[in-house]
């Protein structure tokens, strides 16, 4: 409380006059009210449509490339080709031995999960950032993806996966929903977040799971430890079918419903008072959100584990291009998200010839320093958090 | 003033975290007039607007707004009866001001009334003296900016009743005459205009009726004139004020002793 209200006095010396001479030169706001009039409205739209469509070209395009790269390299064509095999849609020949069952067997159920999972964190990330009314909330910042990885260690460990395969998601499920639960309800105060508590909430939360899981892979056997270690690295690695047959209706949902919130995601960032001021039903909408967060990120982690910067890197990024209207934002989160994603796992599979990198690894190697700059950035403009 | 009154509270208590904020307030406000709350700080004039708002619930008695109880109705029927400013302007992420002032209009989104939601907010804009604005992000404002946005935002909402938590705080001279001129236009279109003042002189101009508290108690409601007399100043304030009749208007000015 302190930390917000000093940052608050100072920042309305400092920040607003910097805000004064920077705004028109930042490419955040680049609506100046003397050389954008009424126009800025038309060009914000062409703005969306334009990122809509580059992210979404993008995408097919790396999913294309990435399909095709790998230890068989298959070239664009040939994937086209073997899609449309594979829909029924073509009988021609292949060119590149056993490219179908390649592509059929092992790269497109992974280019697939990468997409899902892609959108589904950068989803939850947005999602998240607007019921706490914060850019700096993320699942695995403030610690909701290491407590549902520690729900799917315990699962592990614990041998409850006896009862079927689905168990190690329920169990992240489970924990990722508590996780969720317990950091909103510590770290809001009079209906606004304090940053400060969110995010020391989100360091006790990792400290306390991070703590939880060595003992775990201590307790467990070599077979045990391996899979905690995927849990805690994050990969893509033997994505298969079934796996995206669970994930795709709970991701559709999930993303249809934070969707049908946009509007009212809208008046979050009001504060929770300011919402309800104007007809939000809040505590409903709130237990909708964070609903949707745990399946968004539950549904990734159970399946590949923690892949952390993803649900705080994309949202910022496309706040940036579009501004912060919910409803075109998570529209363009979810695109970014999953190419994002499928560019990391390319990345992951392809950087280190015969190895493979853990993607989680890799996007929290890119998104730390993302993060640090974030905060600094965050600082020199508004003179602390709002 | 026999009508019955828009907005009333009868022998209303508000606690928080068990401790009594508000004791048995009786309070009423007509539409067509500016009612202005006034005490010293922690007197409780922000939490009876927020217990007449709907926010805080009552600990014993009751709020009635129109000619029903408050308590039970959904936030999006009490949206369309009444909007609220607060004294917090801040907006969490970087909107434009015009789409800040156009969340006013949600209320009435899928309503017939929605079809006038841009002339409304072009107007709501023009009268706060911020359609300039309109296209920069609210965090690159000045705290007076802001609170001019916040104030257009509430009066995009188009509700017959207006609660207003000090929105002269952070205003200049010239603006906080606008805030209050604006106040007392709404009201003689038949609005109720509920507003939290500080500034005593502000108050006695442009109410048209004061209700001033201690201590979550009324002392005295009433005319401008009857309200602010030395003595009850200087009893509820501990600070020795001369209370004089302007010489041309007759409006109570009321100053320190110094």
């Amino acid at each position: 409380m302190t930390g917000t209200g000093t940052g608050t006095a100072t920042g309305t010396g400092t920040g607003t006059a910097e805000a004064g001479t920077r705004g028109a030169g930042t490419t955040q706001e680049p609506l100046d009210p003397v050389t954008a009039p009424p126009s800025g409205r038309v060009t914000l739209r062409a703005r969306r449509t334009l990122l809509f469509t580059g992210l979404a070209l993008g995408l097919v395009v790396a999913a294309v490339v990435a399909a095709g790269t790998g230890q068989l390299a298959i070239p664009p064509g040939e994937v086209w080709a073997s899609i449309l095999r594979g829909l029924g849609l073509s009988n021609a020949p292949e060119t590149v031995p056993n490219a179908d069952s390649a592509l059929w067997n092992i790269r497109f159920p992974r280019v697939a999960m990468a997409v899902l999972i892609g959108a589904a964190l950068a989803v939850a990330g947005t999602v998240m950032q607007a019921i706490f009314a914060n850019p700096l909330a993320e699942p695995g910042v403030v610690g909701v993806s290491s407590g549902a990885a520690l729900g799917a260690a315990s699962a592990i460990v614990f041998g409850w996966t006896a009862a079927g395969d689905l168990v190690t998601a329920g169990a992240a499920f489970v924990a990722g929903l508590l996780t969720t639960l317990l950091v909103y309800f510590t770290s809001r105060a009079g209906g606004r977040t304090e940053v400060v508590t969110l995010l020391l909430t989100g360091i006790a939360i990792n400290a306390f799971a991070g703590g939880a899981l060595a003992f775990l892979t201590f307790l467990g056997d070599s077979g045990s430890r391996e899979e905690i270690v995927f849990w805690q690295l994050g990969s893509l690695n033997g994505a298969r079918w079934q796996e995206v047959a669970v994930m795709l209706p709970l991701i559709a949902v999930a993303i249809t419903g934070a969707l049908l919130l946009g509007r009212t995601l809208d008046l979050f960032s009001l504060g929770e008072r300011g919402a309800r001021h104007l007809g939000v039903r809040v505590e409903a909408v709130r237990i909708t959100s964070i609903a949707l967060v745990a399946i968004l990120v539950c549904s990734a982690v159970a399946f590949a584990g923690i892949i952390g910067f993803v649900g705080l890197i994309v949202p910022h990024l496309m706040r940036m291009a579009i501004g912060p209207a919910h409803r075109p934002l998570l529209i363009a989160s979810a695109l970014g998200g999953a190419l994002l994603l499928l560019l990391a796992d390319l990345a992951a599979r392809t950087l280190v010839p015969m190895a493979e990198l853990p993607i989680g690894m890799l996007t929290s190697l890119i998104g730390g320093p993302f993060f640090f700059w974030l905060l600094l950035r965050t600082r020199r403009r508004s003179g602390g958090w709002g | 003033m026999t009508r019955p009154p828009i907005l009333e509270a009868r022998g209303l208590s508000v606690e928080i975290d068990g401790i009594r904020l508000l004791h048995e307030v009786d309070f009423a406000a007509h539409s067509g007039r500016v009612h202005a709350l006034i005490g010293p700080n922690g007197a409780g004039k922000s939490t009876l607007l927020a217990a007449l708002s709907g926010d805080l619930p009552a600990a014993a008695g009751e709020v009635r707004l129109g000619d029903a109880p408050l308590a039970g109705r959904s936030p999006k029927a009490l949206a369309r009866e009444r909007a609220v400013l607060t004294q917090d302007h801040r907006v969490s992420f970087p909107f434009p001001v015009r789409e800040v002032v156009a969340m006013g209009r949600h209320p009435w989104a899928r309503s017939p009334e929605a079809e006038q939601d841009d002339a409304i907010v072009d107007d709501s804009l023009a009268v706060t003296d911020v359609s300039h604005l309109a296209h920069r992000t609210v965090p690159s404002l000045s705290g007076g900016e802001r609170a001019r946005v916040a104030l257009a935002r509430v009066l995009a909402q188009r509700t017959p009743v207006l609660m207003l938590d000090e929105p002269t705080a952070a205003l200049d001279l010239k603006h906080q005459e606008d805030v209050l001129r604006l106040a007392r236009t709404h009201a003689r279109r038949g609005d109720t205009v509920l507003v939290v003042l500080h500034d005593l002189n502000l108050a006695a101009a442009y109410a048209d009726d004061i209700t001033l508290l201690r201590g979550g108690r009324v002392v005295a409601t009433g005319a401008p004139a009857e309200v602010l007399t030395a003595e009850r100043i200087e009893a509820v304030y501990g600070q020795a004020v001369e209370v004089l009749p302007h010489p041309r208007t007759g409006v109570p000015l009321v100053l320190p002793v110094r």
